[in-house]
């Protein structure tokens, strides 16, 4: 798997480019890897983003959009404002974890 | 170590003008389930999706129905008791109560997944961006206008109607 620099620090990610470490993730290497997908991180965008982390550090994987809206509380019609056209995935990016595995 | 190039994935243009278009024809809760999982699947992905609700598939978006999808397995020689091989015998099928035991079974395991009822479904789809369709042809049979369907179902419109918008999507037929 490679290792790249992002915001000074060496990161291991995937062949796509997600993050492969938990623990390598940080709110400047965040803010990185939305500049790089063009997204403009808000409050509200960090308050997803945080969701995410901590969501996974409890279930072991990464909330669908379905879960971001039910237990997140963010409806999918904001998740598709803030992170465009595919919010599941660029949320999982920025936030430093795997692609989600659910279908819905 | 090496710190190789760096690597971002790869989320498509903004302006991919990819569209799917999905026929439901189906009313059998089971059956329901593929159009709708398609369709927040590909919305999820950008691409532009539309569904257009046919024949059985009407009672997806009919207020009075939407909530009471059902599921029998006379009929499917596939279906297994849950978590093995075994088959109950084709006879048995039609027995009183059936189809309400195995609807309630479904019910359960899609539920279990975290996976919405249909209505539920149909609006996180809507949110993300799904467009609602339905068949004028099904509309006069069942005698139903859209006072009676879903209020985000966007029209009822003819076959001909539907092919024409849908002009260069890829199609699915469920």
């Amino acid at each position: 798997m490679p290792v790249i620099e992002i915001a000074g620090k060496q990161i291991n990610v995937n062949e796509e480019g997600f993050l492969t470490k938990y623990e390598e993730w940080d709110e400047e290497v965040a803010k990185t890897l939305a500049m790089q997908i063009e997204v403009e991180m808000t409050p509200k965008h960090w308050e997803i983003i945080k969701f995410l982390r901590e969501d996974f550090k409890v279930q072991g994987e990464t909330a669908t959009s379905r879960r971001v809206q039910t237990v997140g509380g963010v409806p999918v019609k904001e998740q598709f404002e803030l992170f465009p056209k595919k919010p599941a995935k660029k949320m999982a990016y920025i936030a430093g974890l795997p692609k989600p595995k659910g279908c819905v | 170590m090496t710190t190789s190039p760096s690597i971002v994935p790869n989320f498509g243009s903004d302006s991919s003008d990819r569209k799917l278009a999905i026929i439901c024809s189906k009313g059998n809760l089971d059956m329901a389930y593929p159009g709708l999982i398609l369709a927040n699947a590909a919305l999820g992905e950008g691409v532009d999706t539309m569904i257009f609700f046919t024949f059985w598939g009407f009672d997806m978006i009919t207020k009075s129905r939407m909530n009471d999808l059902q599921f029998s397995p006379a009929g499917n020689t596939a279906m297994h008791l849950p978590g093995s091989d075994m088959h109950i015998p084709q006879s048995m099928m039609p027995a009183p109560g059936m189809t309400a035991i195995a609807t309630k079974m479904l019910k359960k395991q899609i539920a279990d997944l975290d996976v919405p009822e249909v209505p539920d479904f149909l609006d996180q789809i809507v949110a993300a961006g799904g467009h609602l369709w339905a068949c004028r042809m099904s509309a006069d049979m069942n005698k139903l206008t859209m006072d009676e369907l879903r209020d985000d179902v966007e029209g009822i419109i003819s076959a001909s109607d539907f092919i024409e918008m849908t002009e260069g999507a890829q199609l699915l037929f469920i």
